[in-house]
């Protein structure tokens, strides 16, 4: 006991004698910022601990004794600053993705080719490095899909070595629906939504991550991280788990499955920051070009095959423009930019008065239309 | 866009080291319905110019048809997402808003005013720093105001901002913001904050948010916004002893093995010495394996990949600690409890437990006591209903790793999962050990099981008979045992009459009281498999949850389900007992068959109908079963 309160007294000491506080000289002995004062209280610690933490502070009492090597001499650097903002989505990512993996049977990434399916696409290769993501990619090809995204697909899953499964809707493709034909709504539901659900059930996948964000859309900003879908792989927005601290509940019974997020708390900014310093690659179609459009209901749409019709009086036109959110060409509007680089892309979003989705068709087809696609199955 | 204090001049390159630099601080907004939460983030939103002209047109329609500003804008429309509680014009859920100004990034927990959505805004307090806390002028603080102050503070929330909000509707008055200023520090004293800012301010109007308004000259603190972007918050994570729980073992090839997962305290270099929990095994942190490469140091919040000096058996819900300072061991500990789920914790049932990266089953034993989150008074109780608080005592199949919450909001939090459902019920707080298990060894008796059993030539079981009362389970039970002992095996056999007049005397028909029985008479079954016996276990259990319960106090193969099938129309013509006739006159209240359910096992080792089969035949099966699957050894 009478080695503890020396100890105790010679602690103090040199907390005096150094200028620094008795938590921080405790963190320097222990560990444990509160180590000292718990033991001043009448705690106990084991006598290995006290004999170490001893041996400590002795190199220290000598460290002080010793003439102060110059004023200036600079302090122990190390990285002191905080955790930026950046890598702080980046670990939270990162850690759903590990959860994911150790929970999940048969889980699965939905890969869009956009940039928020590229930057998950590098999430996933960071987070199990240097093993593999173990799971597969899955893009359901609606068929409408750019055909540089589709070359840009192959070309990454090429480099990058992982499994690719492309999954079309057939019955879609038998029966002719396309967006011109049958429009935004009912294309989207039977080549995208029907062709997911028809995908996970063949492959039995049991999660299924996503790059939604919350900050695209508002019934977004209310789904979980990970969220939980039926057997018919409806979203019940008000039924959804309580999701507290980082412990996510995975379990599901046999049919039903999970969508996870895992760029929930990122923004459009974030994600362009995030491609910026991680010189991660992504469609050109997101840089600006000569490229042939036609001015439609107020949406510039690019002539990408010989599908697209032409309208009495119209023609394509030859102009600078670029992409801001990918999808199936008729249904995404390209605007008129001169940005061909990724700091002009950045400013060009930080200037910009629209929102992200308003390229997109289909979200305008009726208020609250996102919210009612998801409960029907869409990601 | 206020991301755009930038102009088209401005150096981009510039701007986005700037932005990257920025500080991040998680809140959430919570208030009774009507107090303005939605108005006040709409606003956040609308004055740091987060709105797009898209999104602003898009307003200004709502704003006529569904608003309720007139022919103003109503800033609620903006965040009040989901098409149901556009109808409703109330925020049902947890909804995440992200805006940045020069100094900050912001992600924000919208959380709702209703009593009933409480378990939402424990989730978005889980992950916040810091809470506002709105209060409407005219109402001063409420019911409301003083649950959301308690749930704060029991997430571990260390930091209030109250604003008292609709300043314009009591005329901007001093002597009323003083008086709810007073009030709330009072009622909050004992929750513990580290700090407390009360500030007036109108969302509607814009008092207050960005700027100091000059129609509150009187009040010498800061604005909404400015406090927000400078209240420092920084958590002492890094300062605690290191804590890493283990997610994923990467084993690319035999050459690598690496322990995955997300360092919850503290900050960790390569040499340093870990302890693995439970096992207990020390061993020095090798490399810090990251895709960009090797960290000299990981901290606190790093997702990294630890490779050790050692080859130890390490695996997902293993806890690295500090050498010097590990977590502590536990399989009983005391725990705050908030209960979010419609079915009542009923003490007794097992649930399943998560920790950071654990699942495994678990018991709450005791409810020690709720607590009144109005007047956080202690009140006794049973169960815990949805949105109840409790203070209970918790028993765990294995030990876990823990800290308290109050010193580790990761290592100390838990979630509690319904096994039949898989959703989640509850969230708790670890708040210290019930003993020191660590200390704690089963005495390691000379006689163990295997010695009794042996000398009693059999493999001790429990045979559970389940059924619909009148299906049979206890005429073949005793034809059983009747066998057993003619071939010269060790019985007994526990029965509702036999347990209900004595070891369960003081237990009723409620489900709470149901799952206790069943409790008590699993433990008791326990005891005498351990004593080597065959027992036999005649009840109607009804629930799949204690039949599971049951099957887990023991060892695999020592469980076996009997599930006496009998239709219940069978039953029921049958009713030995007159007790069916009983039920439906309504005089018997909760009768299995009759008005409370029953769930049939999935997978029993035997099913057996006494509408098809003799009640003789049945006993003959199920000693047949023993003998083929070597209970009845010599």
């Amino acid at each position: 006991m009478s080695q503890l309160s020396d100890f105790l007294a010679r602690a103090e000491r040199y907390a005096e004698a150094s200028g620094l506080s008795l938590s921080t000289v405790s963190r320097k002995l222990l560990n444990d910022g509160k180590g000292l004062a718990r033991l001043k209280e009448g705690g106990q610690c084991t006598l290995k601990t006290l004999e170490e933490a001893s041996a400590r502070l002795a190199a220290l009492e000598i460290e002080i004794a010793a003439p102060q090597p110059s004023a200036a001499a600079p302090a122990p650097m190390l990285d002191a600053k905080a955790l930026t903002h950046l890598d702080r989505l980046e670990a939270e990512a990162i850690h759903i993705m590990r959860e994911v993996a150790a929970e999940a049977e048969n889980p699965v990434m939905l890969y869009s080719i956009g940039k928020d399916s590229s930057v998950m696409l590098r999430l996933a290769m960071k987070a199990f490095y240097p093993a593999k993501p173990p799971f597969p990619l899955l893009h359901v090809d609606t068929t409408w899909k750019f055909r540089e995204m589709i070359e840009f697909r192959d070309r990454m899953a090429k480099e990058l070595g992982f499994d690719l499964i492309v999954h079309i809707n057939e019955d879609g493709v038998r029966q002719g629906v396309g967006p011109f034909t049958h429009g935004s709504q009912i294309h989207t539901d039977i080549m995208k939504t029907q062709a997911l659900k028809q995908a996970l059930d063949k492959y039995k996948f049991d999660a299924a991550f996503g790059g939604a964000r919350r900050d695209e859309e508002k019934s977004r900003a209310k789904e979980r991280i990970f969220s939980f879908r039926s057997r018919e792989h409806r979203w019940d927005p008000k039924n959804q788990r309580p999701e507290l601290w980082s412990i996510y509940n995975a379990r599901i019974h046999k049919g039903e499955s999970i969508r996870v997020f895992p760029l929930s708390n990122w923004t459009e900014l974030d994600i362009w920051q995030y491609i910026y310093r991680e010189n991660i690659p992504i469609p050109s179609l997101y840089f600006a070009k000569k490229r042939p459009v036609v001015e439609r209901d107020g949406a510039l749409i690019m002539v990408d095959d010989e599908r697209m019709k032409l309208g009495p009086g119209e023609s394509p036109k030859l102009e600078m423009v670029r992409f801001r959110t990918l999808g199936c060409y008729p249904l995404t509007g390209g605007v008129r930019s001169n940005a061909t680089t990724l700091p002009e892309i950045i400013k060009e979003m930080l200037l910009t008065t629209t929102s992200e989705r308003q390229g997109r068709v289909i979200d305008h087809d009726q208020t609250a239309s996102m919210e009612k696609k998801k409960a029907e199955g869409y990601f | 866009m206020s991301h755009a204090a930038l102009t088209v001049d401005d150096d981009i390159l510039a701007y986005l080291d700037a932005h990257e630099r920025k500080s991040m601080l998680r809140f959430i907004t919570c208030g009774s319905v009507d107090d303005g939460k939605s108005t006040l983030i709409g606003r956040l939103l609308y004055d740091t110019k987060l709105i797009y002209e898209d999104q602003l047109k898009a307003l200004e329609a709502d704003s006529k048809r569904v608003g309720t500003q007139g022919d103003r804008i109503d800033f609620a429309l903006l965040v009040d997402g989901l098409a149901a509680e556009r109808e409703q014009g109330i925020t049902i859920d947890v909804a995440y808003r992200f805006f940045s100004t020069e100094r900050r990034k912001f992600i924000v927990a919208d959380t709702p005013g209703h009593e009933q959505y409480t378990r939402n805004m424990a989730t978005g307090a889980s992950t916040a720093d810091l809470a506002v806390i709105l209060v409407d002028a005219r109402n001063g603080v409420m019911t409301q105001t003083r649950r959301h102050s308690f749930i704060c503070s029991l997430l571990g929330i260390r930091h209030i901002v109250v604003a008292v909000n609709k300043m314009d509707l009591v005329g901007y008055s001093k002597e009323t913001f003083a008086a709810i200023e007073t009030e709330y520090k009072k009622f909050a004293a004992p929750l513990g904050f580290q700090s407390i800012v009360c500030i007036p301010i109108s969302a509607l109007e814009g008092d207050n948010i960005t700027a100091k308004s000059a129609r509150t000259r009187w009040h010498k603190g800061p604005a909404l916004l400015p406090y927000l972007e400078s209240v420092e918050v920084a958590s002492d994570l890094e300062d605690k002893p290191f804590r890493m729980p283990v997610q994923w073992v990467a084993r690319p090839d035999h050459a690598f093995r690496g322990y995955a997962g997300t360092i919850a305290s503290g900050e960790i270099y390569p040499g340093d010495e870990i302890v693995v929990l439970p096992s207990g095994k020390r061993t020095s942190v090798k490399r810090i394996v990251t895709a960009d490469g090797d960290l000299p140091r990981g901290r606190a919040r790093q997702a990294v990949t630890l490779t050790l000096a050692d080859e130890i058996d390490i695996s997902r819900g293993d806890v690295l600690c500090a050498g010097n300072s590990p977590a502590e061991q536990t399989d009983q500990f005391a725990a705050h409890i908030l209960w979010m789920h419609d079915d009542q914790l009923i003490p007794g049932r097992q649930y399943l437990l998560k920790t950071a990266n654990r699942t495994l089953p678990a018991t709450v034993t005791e409810l020690k006591h709720k607590i009144n989150v109005n007047t956080l008074e202690h009140l006794s109780g049973k169960t815990l209903a949805i949105n109840e608080v409790g203070v209970c005592n918790v028993s765990t199949s294995h030990p876990i790793a823990f800290d308290s919450y109050a010193a580790n909001r990761t290592t100390g939090a838990f979630i509690l999962i319904d096994r039949r459902t898989n959703a989640t019920v509850g969230a708790g707080m670890i708040d210290f050990s019930l003993r020191r298990a660590q200390n704690v060894h089963w005495q390691d008796l000379d006689i163990d099981k295997r010695a009794r059993a042996a000398a009693k030539h059999q493999r001790p079981c429990i045979l559970w008979f389940t059924g619909l009362s009148g299906s049979g389970k206890s005429t073949i039970a005793n034809l059983v045992e009747k066998r057993l002992h003619d071939l010269g095996r060790h019985t007994y056999t526990l029965d509702g009459d036999n347990v209900r007049h004595g070891l369960n005397k003081d237990l009723g028909f409620t489900d709470a009281d149901r799952v206790e029985n069943i409790r008590r008479v699993a433990e008791t079954a326990k005891l005498m498999v351990d004593a080597g016996l065959i027992v036999l276990v005649s009840f109607i259990s009804p629930f799949q949850s204690e039949r599971r319960m049951a099957r887990e106090l023991v060892e695999d193969g020592e469980f076996l389900e009997v599930y006496v099938s009998t239709p219940l129309a069978v039953c029921e013509q049958r009713d030995v007992k007159g007790l069916y006739a009983k039920a439906r006159r309504g005089e018997i209240k909760n009768f299995t068959g009759i008005d409370s359910g029953y769930e049939a096992p999935t997978h029993p080792e035997l099913t057996l109908d006494t509408s098809k089969v003799s009640a003789e035949d049945a006993a003959a099966r199920i000693v047949d079963y023993l003998d083929s699957n070597g209970y009845l050894v010599g």
